[in-house]
């Protein structure tokens, strides 16, 4: 058990000009935390976790793990157990050896590699399995082979690397809880690597957002949702996504279209124009007599607990595609125009225009 | 389709004899002749090979009949006579230079693939190239140095100078083959086990080498095959104490007498270990050679 910290860790690909794949990168792991990392394709977020792996050279900066600098330390000196997406198993030794391999390697006593294979096989229901191949398992049970050959190391941290993103959406759902469970169980500082973000809102004690190279945002899962810093994270965190557009503001507020959402003064000072951030279930039906704005129904998704309206309406002089969640037992039928209005101010979400940075605090 | 639809279509349960039953004999007279035609490449070249054990068994006399007699009484006493004629050493010396060379090709060539592979060196194709190069130059046009050079050192007719010459005429094909079955191995299995705790040399040994062991066969096949065949060098180098069988073989080609049937048993005898070594490596070899070596 260990915390793991990001000094200002970077990682460049030579090159004129240099590829930089992780910029400056500064994070703190607490001990025992289940952090992930998330982030579109090319955002970083393997590489970040591969230059702790040691897999990665780091250019600039430092790593530690539980206060010791591990930045030029090689992988097997570094007490950490990795699972691949791939799951990289190998394919030459069975269940039970590829689990016991590391320890092997450490010359423990072969009875003590028995006992802490069984029980790992037994914590991941995979006990029928051990003397099998790995081409002998389905999809499933590799992956929970991947997770027990890092169990049983009991190392200071866990590295994961998209290890649900091979597996089918009810297998995924299943794995998921059961790596988080297991993970609090075990109490191991774990650093997860994931591109679905309900993967990283599900799992994470905290969530570090990644865009090109660059950390966004490291936080709660709540805090990410109702405080994005930025308009990547509010974009990026949340299905479906957060509504954002880029609407003109004056003394009176924000102007989408004719609804206007009021600003506080300071928070939008000089500010000609302001990026409305609002989320669907922020948004909500309204009478004709009410403050809101017209939209034109195109489809209605109906998910059973929920029901999202997906339409085009007129703000700042533009079409614009809005999603609002509605009562999904009295949906609007498509072709329809609605009208929209926000059903509390509080959770409409401000950003500068250009820089996309978050107003007021 | 040949057959017309008939305009009027009162007899809908009769078979449209022609088309559909002419269809599938053609399939199978194509299939047959595609199988004829395969036996008899097969049999072209299997032909020699056929001829060079048939040989073998014959009296000298038989051998040398125009039309060559296919029906005979076999007889064991050209390879008694071969045996007599002291094949002993050069089997010796064949078998030692074909190891021993495989042995240090494997050796050299692993750790040169794997660092033209997985953790490529710089300029790994300058590398790579060079390699290859070496094979472009026709060995007669080599021979000269290599002579002068061998017999200023003192190792002609030296065993060990056929082996270091083996190893160095098989190395470049033994790094490329090794460095495409290498290429085969899914990185993060590697990186798996560096994680897991290997140094470098228990990466290769432990972890590479096993998911790549058909592709190591075939190589080593290779090499063996070269090796023991390999006829050139062994001739101009070697003169009593290194020669090898395929001098051997030459010995017999005497200007005066009957010789084929026993240069036909001597050259069975020669092809039998490396057929056998084939044959012991068959299973890993084809999995090895038609490069599915890791899957």
């Amino acid at each position: 058990m260990a915390e793991v910290r990001y000094a200002e860790a970077s990682r460049a690909y030579p090159g004129t000009p240099p590829v930089v794949a992780v910029d400056s990168l500064e994070l703190t792991v607490a001990d025992g935390e289940f952090l992930v990392l998330v982030g579109p394709s090319g955002s970083g977020k393997t590489t970040a976790l591969r230059m702790l792996a040691g897999l990665e050279e780091v250019t600039s900066g430092h790593i530690t793990i539980g206060g010791r600098d591990v930045t030029h330390v090689p992988p097997r000196d570094r007490d950490i157990a990795m699972v691949f997406q791939s799951y990289a198993l190998y394919p030459h030794m069975t269940v039970a050896q590829n689990m016991g391999f590391a320890l092997k390697l450490r010359g423990m006593p072969k009875e003590t590699i028995a006992e802490r294979v069984t029980e790992a096989a037994r914590l991941l229901d995979l006990e029928k399995y051990l003397d099998r191949k790995p081409k002998a398992l389905s999809g499933g049970q590799r992956q929970r082979v991947a997770m027990g050959r890092a169990i049983v190391r009991e190392p200071s941290v866990f590295l994961m690397d998209e290890p649900l993103s091979n597996l089918d959406a009810k297998l995924r759902v299943e794995t998921r809880a059961n790596i988080a469970a297991l993970q609090s169980r075990l109490g191991t500082t774990t650093v997860y690597v994931t591109h679905d973000q309900v993967e990283a809102m599900t799992m994470g004690h905290r969530v570090a957002v990644l865009k090109d190279a660059v950390l966004q945002q490291c936080d709660t899962p709540r805090t990410l949702y109702e405080r994005p810093t930025n308009v990547f994270v509010a974009g990026f965190i949340g299905s479906p996504a957060m509504n954002l557009y880029t609407v003109p503001v004056d003394e009176h507020g924000a102007r989408l279209g004719d609804l206007v959402v009021p600003v506080r003064r300071d928070a939008a000072a000089g500010l000609a124009t302001v990026t409305v951030g609002v989320r669907p279930e922020a948004l909500c039906l309204v009478g004709a007599d009410e403050d809101g704005f017209k939209l034109a129904v195109e489809l209605v998704e109906e998910l059973g607990a929920d029901a999202y309206v997906h339409g085009r309406a007129r703000l700042a002089d533009e079409e614009q595609r809005v999603v609002v969640r509605v009562d999904p037992r009295d949906p609007p039928a498509i072709g329809q125009t609605v009208r929209i209005g926000v059903r509390d101010h509080g959770e409409v979400h401000l950003f500068h225009p250009d820089s996309g940075e978050r107003l007021h605090s | 389709m040949a057959t017309a639809t008939p305009a009027t279509p009162v007899t809908p349960a009769a078979p449209a004899a022609p088309g559909p039953a002419s269809r599938p004999l053609r399939r199978i007279l194509g299939r047959a002749s595609w199988t004829a035609g395969a036996w008899l490449a097969a049999l072209v070249f299997f032909f020699p090979v056929l001829w060079m054990v048939l040989t073998a068994f014959k009296q000298e006399a038989d051998a040398y009949t125009t039309t060559p007699h296919l029906v005979f009484s076999p007889t064991l006493a050209q390879f008694r006579a071969v045996f007599h004629s002291g094949i002993g050493p050069y089997l010796a010396n064949s078998a030692l230079a074909t190891v021993l060379s495989t042995l240090l090709v494997l050796v050299l060539g692993i750790p040169a693939g794997y660092a033209l592979s997985i953790r490529s060196v710089r300029k790994w194709r300058d590398a790579l190239f060079f390699f290859i190069s070496t094979k472009m130059l026709p060995v007669v046009a080599a021979i000269v140095p290599i002579y002068l050079a061998v017999r200023d050192i003192g190792a002609l007719d030296n065993i060990g100078t056929l082996i270091v010459l083996y190893t160095a005429m098989n190395l470049p094909i033994a790094v490329w083959m090794l460095r495409s079955f290498f290429l085969e191995v899914p990185v993060e299995v590697l990186e798996a086990a560096r994680v897991d705790g290997v140094t470098l040399r228990q990466e290769i040994t432990r972890v590479m080498l096993p998911m790549v062991a058909p592709g190591i066969a075939a190589t080593a096949l290779i090499c063996v095959i070269f090796s023991w065949n390999e006829f050139f060098f062994a001739l101009n180098l070697t003169s009593v104490r290194a020669a090898t069988m395929p001098v051997f073989l030459v010995g017999f080609m005497t200007s005066e007498g009957l010789y084929w049937a026993k240069l036909a048993a001597a050259a069975t005898l020669a092809c039998l270990p490396v057929l056998l070594a084939g044959w012991i490596a068959q299973k890993q070899l084809v999995r090895g050679l038609s490069m599915g070596a890791v899957k």
